[in-house]
């Protein structure tokens, strides 16, 4: 089976706290709070942009293998194309390796995850980067502003042949959409983020669950066998109602979106790559990936730590 | 003996479910300023609402203000009732 050999992270260093939005946005920090468990999120520098992100996030990955494949995932690039894949490839010095872009929010960790468990067999390891610059079209709106923050998360996948002990072997995954949905989250060319955030809580809270549940069954795994479950970082209280929905304990969820409020595609990778430093797993333990986000789009992957 | 509840006691049941509070709201009081419903629990009482009614409620009808309180709740379900 393919395994995940590393993840890494990178966050720009401004902090944007809910007491100073609150001063913008005139609005009540501890609402915030209590509405999105989220205190603070960090802030790309206006000379910062997603491929600065990508890059700085993605180096520690390429330390002991060089990979054949680059997918780039990324909601909140600036250009119709190119996208950031090849300028990302060409930063880290990969050379003409196929570089392609997954122009996915929320789901895009979890999506070019899933692809690079299939095409890793024919191009060797995978460098799967999801980088975000979501300050910029969120803050536009007092609703969105308050949920959205910068950063980019990295790993790196690779073939059984490749694989070391210390892998996260790729079980199984289960990827899902929905186009009835389209308008509930959407980001347009121009103009600011658009969500419908009560469409947008209805499904995910619905299609999370259902996702997680379908490999879990598949592979004969109960929810609370579960050592750890990576989600895309939306919103506190929707990682707590998906714990709640599948009865796992909730402190098997990693959850740092306190801390960086929703980077979108990069939420995910940047969670498992903070958890992963301080993972304290053992051989046979497994490990839940689930994301929902615009589209929509939805699924869950399954790891487990080599044995 | 028969007990027979109207449709804002329906509703009043509901909310009381949905948000686990011991005591039901005033049919006018507004359930997000009295901490009955938030954004999580506003999804749960809709698909309540849908089962108890045998309706389906759409996403373009999922506004705060439209369930804002039992009365507005009634007011809406009387409306797609037609």
């Amino acid at each position: 089976m393919p395994s995940i050999l590393s993840f890494s992270h990178y966050v720009p260093e401004r902090v944007l706290t809910n007491n100073d939005l609150a001063r913008s946005l005139d609005i009540d920090p501890d609402w915030i709070l209590q509405a999105s468990g989220i205190e603070a999120r960090r802030i790309a520098g206006e000379a910062e942009n997603i491929v600065d992100l990508a890059v700085q996030a993605a180096q520690p990955c390429l330390s002991r293998h060089k990979p054949g494949l680059l997918l780039a995932a990324s909601g909140s690039s600036t250009r119709r194309f190119p996208g950031p894949a090849a300028e990302i490839a060409h930063r880290l010095g990969l050379g003409p390796i196929p570089a392609i872009d997954l122009p996915h929010a929320s789901t895009g960790s979890l999506i070019a995850m899933s692809l690079a468990a299939k095409l890793t067999e024919a191009h060797g390891p995978v460098l799967v980067v999801a980088a975000e610059k979501m300050s910029a079209p969120a803050q536009t709106d007092k609703s969105t502003a308050i949920l959205f923050g910068d950063g980019a998360g990295a790993c790196l996948i690779a073939p059984e042949s490749a694989s070391d002990s210390r892998g996260l072997e790729i079980v199984d995954f289960a990827l899902h959409s929905d186009g009835a949905h389209t308008e509930a989250l959407h980001l347009d060319l121009t103009g600011p983020l658009r969500m419908s955030g009560m469409a947008v809580i209805r499904h995910a809270t619905r299609r999370l669950p259902e996702a997680i549940m379908e490999v879990l069954a598949r592979n004969n795994t109960r929810a609370q066998g579960v050592a750890a479950y990576i989600m895309h970082q939306a919103n506190q209280n929707l990682i707590d109602r998906v714990a709640r929905a599948i009865d796992a304990p909730a402190e098997r969820f990693y959850s740092n979106v306190r801390r960086y409020g929703n980077t979108s595609s990069a939420s995910m990778l940047i969670a498992a790559s903070e958890w992963h430093e301080q993972m304290h797993l053992t051989r046979g333990d497994t490990v839940c990936f689930a994301a929902f986000g615009a589209g929509f789009h939805w699924g869950a992957l399954l790891a487990r730590v080599r044995t | 003996m028969q007990f027979f509840m109207n449709k804002q006691d329906k509703i009043a049941a509901i909310v009381k479910k949905v948000s686990k509070k011991p005591t039901a709201p005033d049919p006018d009081e507004s359930l997000f300023d009295s901490g009955y419903l938030d954004s999580f629990a506003l999804t749960d009482m809709v698909t309540e609402l849908e089962q108890e009614f045998g309706l389906t409620i759409p996403d373009a009808d999922l506004s705060p203000r439209r369930f804002e309180s039992i009365a507005r709740i009634e007011h809406y379900l009387n409306q797609k009732a037609g």
